[in-house]
């Protein structure tokens, strides 16, 4: 059975969910090979078997932590040498993208970036993608040379599948361009204790309408009562009252959960580009004509300042 | 040495209109007005300000697009760009990232450039892989996805917001640098800037200005093929109500009908 070899996104080890849910996808297509790079690389291995690797090659530099994107491409590279797989599949991360797209350029194929979902095909796999602020889905193929893919977050459900998960070495050779973007400094972002927003099953927004950072404590309590990460529009971000990692929407992260709650939004394209795939949507908003409310399952005409708390309230009565 | 910064803008159909596709299944460009893509305003912006501060500096803003791009390139040098560079070809319908990085390569290349600035993404084809293509193709160092930026003493330094983490980046010039929609407000254009925008040089380049095959671009030159694009149906009506008091209420009943709480 041929071989796909998937990108592991990690945090010293600890391997992301979107890596998991691209094992799943892999299965379709064949047999799933892991590459992990960095500090951290072999311990990924056992999360990885559980999942469906078949081998997970590992390599750890001081390079990748030191220099941007680009050992990480040599590496991506050399794994492919080493395999011949049939695809390459990569988390659509703003890095993984950047990635996978230098890879593609080296080995002369084609890149499909943000699928939503893969199949095999007849051609070979086939990714479903959203375009146009999601009011398009197309089907697209990789028709020269390896497709190399990125997936967004959330477009498979993580499986288990044991396999072998054999740890292999990877042998490594930087290319010149290896060092030439120094990462000089870096600040880990600060864990809030949610969820990750791309990753939640439950996202509660707010928006201008939330009128102060001081304000957005009514929905971050509606969020912890539901275990869901937080969001905001550009609006409230450009206002201060949230921070940017927090941004919903076509220059913020894209997100594609159970159910997403939003409050004081109103539904501006650029902020639908990166939720209107939710399965199940929800609008507070005091404006019956919020073009948010064309999307939603159910939406309250009403103010967020009311409306919120006593959600929040009702909820936590219900669960007792 | 006088800095000569490159900054890739794009033409794209206006987000705020019924986009579509072709019979093609390339993006329809007739039915819906074009315009510079609003991401690439910041990259714009970004290289102004670094000229701005720099002894002797000159922008040249280049894109890859049909005849109408040319109102991008004029929003560009009416927000203060000194020249631009068209390329213009038939044979480039249809061209994907592949394919649009290496006419913008082999046209930064012939412009001659120390620092090349793109936007984060184009507003229609949204992929954000373009300023690294660029970049590896010129075998010059990546310094994207900046939300601060600033060049001095040949050296790009910046701040990249990551999923997990902020980094700081430093690379040499000649550098690809990418910026995001956090890097600063983009200028408006004044009048003065576009009635001087209507006199500064806007050069045309087709596929053989750049050395380049037809058959390397293009629809035919694709690496990859859309083979079917279907509208997003509707999303069915909701309920919508007016909060009369109970409408926390009646979100949550409708919440735990749906098995959320
Ligand atoms: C290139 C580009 C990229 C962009 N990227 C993004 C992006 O990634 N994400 C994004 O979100 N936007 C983005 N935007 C901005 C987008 O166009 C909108 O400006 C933005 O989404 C508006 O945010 P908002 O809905 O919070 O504010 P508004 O449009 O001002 O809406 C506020 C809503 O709150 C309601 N409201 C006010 N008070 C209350 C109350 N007490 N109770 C209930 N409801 C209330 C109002 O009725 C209104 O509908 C982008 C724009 C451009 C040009
Ligand atoms: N046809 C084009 N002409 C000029 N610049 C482009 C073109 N396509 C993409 N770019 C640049 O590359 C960036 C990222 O585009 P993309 O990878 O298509 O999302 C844009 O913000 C532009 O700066």
């Amino acid at each position: 059975m041929a071989e796909v070899l998937v990108y592991v996104d990690h945090v010293d080890g600890a391997v992301r969910k979107p890596t998991l849910e691209l094992l799943t996808l892999a299965r379709r297509i064949g047999e799933p090979v892991a590459v992990a790079l960095g500090n951290g690389a072999a311990d990924t291995a056992a999360t990885l078997a559980e999942h469906g690797a078949v081998k997970v090659l590992t390599h750890d530099a001081s390079e990748y932590a030191e220099y941007l994107v680009v050992p990480k491409v040599d590496a991506l590279q050399a794994a492919y040498e080493a395999v011949s797989p049939a695809a390459v599949l990569v988390p659509s991360s703003a890095e993984g993208k950047e990635i996978a797209a230098r890879l593609a350029l080296r080995i002369g194929s084609g890149i499909i970036t943000d699928a939503v979902d893969l199949e095999a095909g007849d051609e070979g796999p086939v990714a479903t993608q959203s375009v146009f602020a999601a009011s398009f889905t197309t089907k697209s193929r990789v028709i020269k040379g390896t497709p190399v893919i990125t997936v967004k977050p959330n477009s498979a459900a993580v499986e288990a599948a044991p396999a072998a998960g054999a740890v292999e070495a990877l042998s490594v050779t930087f290319s010149a361009q290896a060092t030439g973007t120094k990462i000089t400094g870096r600040t880990p972002r600060e864990s809030t204790g949610r969820p990750e927003l791309t990753e939640a099953a439950i996202v509660v927004s707010g928006g201008r309408g939330v009128n102060g950072a001081e304000n957005f404590a009514i929905i971050e309590a509606l969020a912890d009562q539901l275990g869901a990460a937080v969001g905001a529009s550009r609006a409230a971000v450009d206002a201060g009252w949230y921070p940017h990692t927090n941004q919903v929407g076509q220059t913020g992260k894209s997100v594609s959960p159970q159910l997403y709650i939003a409050n004081g939004i109103s539904g501006a394209i650029q902020h639908r580009a990166g939720m209107q795939t939710s399965k199940t949507i929800v609008a507070v908003n005091k404006d019956a004509e919020a073009p948010i409310f064309e999307l939603v399952d159910f939406g309250v005409v009403g103010d967020l300042f009311d409306v919120v708390p006593q959600l929040t309230e009702e909820i936590k009565t219900r669960k007792g | 040495m006088s800095l000569r910064i490159v900054v890739t803008v794009k033409y794209v159909p206006d987000a705020t209109g019924d986009r579509h596709f072709a019979d093609d299944l390339t993006v329809d460009r007739d039915d819906v007005d074009g315009l510079l893509s609003e991401l690439d305003e910041y990259a714009v912006e970004q290289a102004l300000q670094i000229a701005e501060n720099a002894d002797d500096a000159e922008v040249t803003v280049l894109t890859v697009g049909p005849e109408d791009a040319k109102d991008a390139l004029r929003k560009a040098l009416s927000m203060g760009a000194d020249k631009a560079i068209h390329v213009e070809d038939d044979d480039l319908h249809g061209t994907d990232a592949i394919g649009t990085s290496l006419v913008l390569a082999k046209a930064i290349e012939k412009a001659g450039y120390d620092l090349v600035i793109s936007g984060m993404a184009s507003t229609d084809g949204t992929m954000g892989v373009v300023p690294a293509l660029v970049a590896e193709r010129l075998g010059v160092p990546q310094v994207t996805l900046l939300s601060e930026v600033s060049v001095e003493d040949g050296v790009v330094k910046g701040r990249r917001d990551g999923d997990t983490a902020s980094e700081q980046l430093e690379a040499s010039l000649p550098a690809v640098v990418s910026v995001t929609d956090q890097s600063g407000e983009a200028r408006y254009p004044s009048f003065k800037g576009i009635m001087a925008a209507k006199k500064k040089p806007v050069e045309s380049w087709d596929l053989s200005d750049l050395d380049i095959e037809a058959e390397e671009v293009g629809l035919d030159g694709a690496f990859t093929k859309v083979e079917a694009a279907t509208e997003r149906p509707a999303r069915t009506a909701g309920t919508i109500v007016k909060d009369e008091g109970e409408g926390g209420k009646q979100l949550a009943e409708f919440l735990a009908s749906q098995k959320f709480i």
